[in-house]
Order: structure tokens, then C-alpha cells, then sequence
């Protein structure tokens, strides 16, 4: 039995939270690099051009990617060996955010009520996703999402009949919607399978995987690139003005579902694909 | 075409740009994004005056990160434009002259560009921090208790946007990305 105590949390979501809204992964940084060489439209290189100058100045000047600096996600895998002591660990999370958003000077954007919108000022309270896993470890992911791109994010519940073709088609579909909106160049997370929430938790989950990483299933892995290279033809491109880039990424995660059902999730990320991850 | 323009600029200035061009902005500008504009709806309703000046002004659809200490404004780029669709024809009909968001706009909104000769730019979405250096001031004019959604004015030089609804009912997402698309197959 490993104890932990909450403040452990507090402190790492804290600074999670501020580190994540000033830099990204190594491997975002890389693949907009990559792109604004191939990139065929003038227009398209100059706004990727653009987006490195900013992760710079981002980087070198404490001033946060973009000024949506999200509605705080966070992963939580949690040992079942862990016993965690000194207060609520949920309110530990939120804690952290209240902290993290206010000392590195970043936007509030949570409204207590989705219908009466009043913000309550310290981007509380954070989406928590809970899991519980053998041993005694502790795995954190902060993902602060934008709504950009979350608003153009789609659940199909499609029949089996559809198939793969269906899968493909939803998923351009949404891409297609999301055009300009989403901030391109996007990363697309699809979550197939499972239930109406699970497969939209596999597609936010999907968002945290590495660029690079393909699925491990082959069909799968054929259907992320298979749909990376549709969409990039889609001429949507960087900021919706025109292109070649329009994704960076498709990351695909797949669960066992129903006789009866083919749930298929698409959440989009805009190129401000922001998570980290730290074990303690 | 790359064009320097001032703001507050007239309509005559507005009708001069195409749809593809590349502008720098330099002068006064305003923010206003979801609760703002339900606020001048309301308040347009209620037979009030708006609390800025709309002829010949540009509203930047915007909700600035709060600033650290000695600069003007946190990370400022711009939000999704079609969200203030509902309330942009009334804006441009009363003389707003320009729009700096990113995203589609609704048929209503480009009908009413054309009508008024009036222009919507693009700023380049996740771009704030970059953009934040081209805001030399900032100051809440109204609507304080909105917090980051206040309305603001902002002096801006060489603000770079980009037209992308002209007053001929030019739409640079449709053209560009049809080019494109065409290109890839």
C-alpha cells in the first residue's frame, strides 16, 4: 500500500496546467515544422510560418499558446494500491486548476451553468476521468481543451451495416464541418466502439497519444492513414484558407460494443494540442 | 495583395478590399464576442445607445488571457465568428464597417457585407500569442463584470489579418479550399 497525499496532486495539476498552456509536445512541435516545408499553398506556409513564431513566443515570453486556454481535462490512472490521504482527491484536481489558471495568468472560461453562464472565475470546476489500474502508481494527464474545435466535435451512432465505409465517412464529414472553425491544422481523435460515452471518451483520450504512434491493430492503423491522406486532400489546409495540411494526426482507439450498434466519436483538436503527462 | 490600412477606416477603404488579401491594421479597434453582443442586443432592444461607436469601426471577436504585469494584454487571438452571426447583420446595418474573427459566416452576414460594403477578416486562430504583440493598449469600456467577454479598445499596429468576405461576396474558404481540393484529386 503506497500513500499519497492530496497535496501531491494539487502541486503537480498546478503546475500541469501552466506548463501545458505554454508548450507543447515535442512531437506537435516537429510535425508543424514538417508541414510548413511541404505545405503547397504560399498562403498555408506563411500561417504555419505564423504558428511556430507563436509557440516561440509563447515559450520565451510566458504568454499563453492561444488565449483559450481550455476547460481543464484531466486523466487520472490510479494504482489500486494507492491510498490517498489529507483531504478529497476531486478537490484536490480542482485545486490545482484554481491555482495552476490563476498564477500562470490564464483565461477563465468555465461557466457554473450551462444555461444561466455565470463564470465562476477559476476555471473550476476540471472534467475528471477516472481509472483505476493494478499496482501502485499514479498517472496524471492535464488536457486543456478549447471549444473551437470541441464544437465541431460529433458522436454518429451508426448502424453495423454502415461498416468501415461509414466509419471513413463520419469522420470526413465532421472534418469537413469543422473546416476553418477548428483551427487547422487539426489532430482527430475517433474513438469506435463501445457505448454512446465511451466512444466519445476514446476519441478525447485519443487526442493524448504521440503523433507518431499508430494504432497497434492493422486495420487500424490502414484506416489512420487511410484518413490522414483524405483529409489533407480535402484542401481545407492551415487556418481554413486553403491547403494541404489540414491534419497532422488520426489517432483511433476501438472497444468491443453491441450486436446492434457501431458508435463511432470524432473530437477535434485545433493545433493547439495541448496535454502532458506526469507519473508520481 | 498585401494593403496597410488605419482604423477606423471608411466604407470607401472597405470596398477597396478583396477577398485573398493580406492587411495590416493599425489604429483603434474593439472586442466583443458571445456576451457582449447579447448585452448590445439587448440594449439595441431596449431603444439604448450602444456603448461604442460602431461607424466606420471594426469589433474583433476576442477574449483576451488576462495580462502579466507591465504588458497591455495576455494572449489575445481571435475566437469563432459564427457565433455572433445572430447579431452581426443589425451591427453592419447600423454602419460597423469591418469583423476580425475566424470561421464561416452564415449567408445572412455576407449578404449583409455586401449590402453595406463592409468586410470580414481572419486572424489566425491559436495564433495569440503572436498576436498579442501587435496590441499596444488595452482598456475595458464596457461591460467590466464580463470579465474576459468585456467589451475593449484596443490600439493596435500592424495587426496581420487576412480578407476573407469582401463586399462582392467573395469567400476566401470557399475559393482557396475548392482550389485545393481540386489540386489533390
Amino acid at each position: 500500500m503506497r500513500t499519497i497525499d492530496v497535496s501531491e496532486i494539487v502541486r503537480n495539476v498546478r503546475e500541469m496546467c501552466i506548463e501545458a498552456n505554454h508548450y507543447l509536445t515535442c512531437d506537435m512541435k516537429e510535425a508543424l515544422e514538417e508541414a510548413s516545408v511541404q505545405e503547397k499553398s504560399p498562403l498555408g506556409r506563411r500561417v504555419l510560418g505564423q504558428l511556430l513564431d507563436n509557440l516561440d513566443i509563447a515559450g520565451e515570453d510566458r504568454i499563453p499558446i492561444c488565449q483559450d486556454t481550455g476547460m481543464a481535462v484531466v486523466f487520472l490512472e490510479i494504482g489500486q494500491d494507492v491510498h490517498f490521504v489529507g483531504g478529497s482527491l476531486e478537490e484536490a484536481v480542482n485545486e490545482g486548476v484554481r491555482q495552476g489558471y490563476a498564477d500562470g495568468y490564464l483565461r477563465k472560461s468555465v461557466v457554473r451553468d450551462p444555461i444561466e453562464r455565470e463564470n465562476t472565475k477559476d476555471n473550476t470546476p476540471a472534467v475528471i476521468h477516472y481509472e483505476v489500474k493494478p499496482g501502485e502508481a499514479v498517472r496524471i494527464t492535464v488536457a486543456p481543451k478549447g471549444f473551437g474545435s470541441e464544437n465541431m466535435s460529433r458522436v454518429f451512432m451508426l448502424k453495423p451495416a454502415d461498416g468501415i465505409e461509414g466509419v471513413k465517412n463520419a469522420v470526413l464529414t465532421a472534418v469537413r464541418d469543422a473546416g476553418p472553425n477548428a483551427c487547422p491544422p487539426m489532430v482527430v481523435g475517433v474513438g469506435i466502439g463501445g457505448t454512446f460515452e465511451k466512444c466519445a471518451l476514446m476519441a478525447k483520450h485519443a487526442l493524448t497519444r504521440p503523433l507518431k504512434e499508430r494504432s497497434p491493430i492493422p486495420y487500424v492503423r490502414e484506416l489512420e492513414e487511410e484518413l490522414l491522406r483524405k483529409i489533407n486532400q480535402s484542401g481545407i489546409g492551415p487556418g481554413g484558407l486553403g491547403g494541404t495540411t489540414t491534419a497532422l494526426a488520426v489517432n483511433i482507439d476501438t472497444y468491443p460494443t453491441h450486436i446492434a450498434g457501431l458508435p463511432v466519436a470524432v473530437n477535434i483538436c485545433c493545433h493547439v494540442n495541448r496535454h502532458l503527462v506526469r507519473e508520481i | 495583395m498585401e494593403k496597410h490600412l488605419n482604423v477606423p477606416f471608411d466604407k470607401k477603404e472597405a470596398q477597396g478590399l478583396r477577398s485573398g488579401d493580406y492587411v495590416y491594421l493599425t489604429g483603434t479597434i474593439y472586442t466583443a464576442r458571445d456576451a457582449a453582443h447579447k448585452r448590445m442586443w439587448e440594449a439595441l432592444q431596449a431603444g439604448e445607445r450602444l456603448p461604442m461607436p460602431l461607424e466606420g469601426n471594426v469589433i474583433y471577436y476576442m477574449g483576451p488571457s488576462p495580462a502579466r504585469e507591465g504588458r497591455p494584454i495576455g494572449s489575445a487571438g481571435p475566437t469563432t465568428a459564427s457565433r455572433m452571426d445572430k447579431y452581426a447583420p443589425t451591427l453592419l446595418d447600423l454602419g460597423l464597417v469591418g469583423m476580425i474573427g475566424k470561421g464561416k459566416r452564415t449567408q445572412e452576414v455576407r449578404d449583409a457585407i455586401i449590402r453595406n460594403g463592409a468586410v470580414y477578416f481572419a486572424a489566425v486562430g491559436g495564433a495569440g500569442a503572436l498576436l498579442s504583440k501587435s496590441i499596444t493598449s488595452s482598456e475595458v469600456v464596457a461591460y467590466e463584470d464580463l470579465g474576459t467577454e468585456a467589451i475593449r479598445r484596443l490600439e493596435v499596429k500592424d495587426f496581420p489579418v487576412i480578407v476573407v468576405d469582401d463586399c462582392k461576396g467573395e469567400d476566401l474558404y470557399e475559393t482557396a479550399v475548392k482550389q485545393y481540393r481540386e489540386e489533390a484529386t
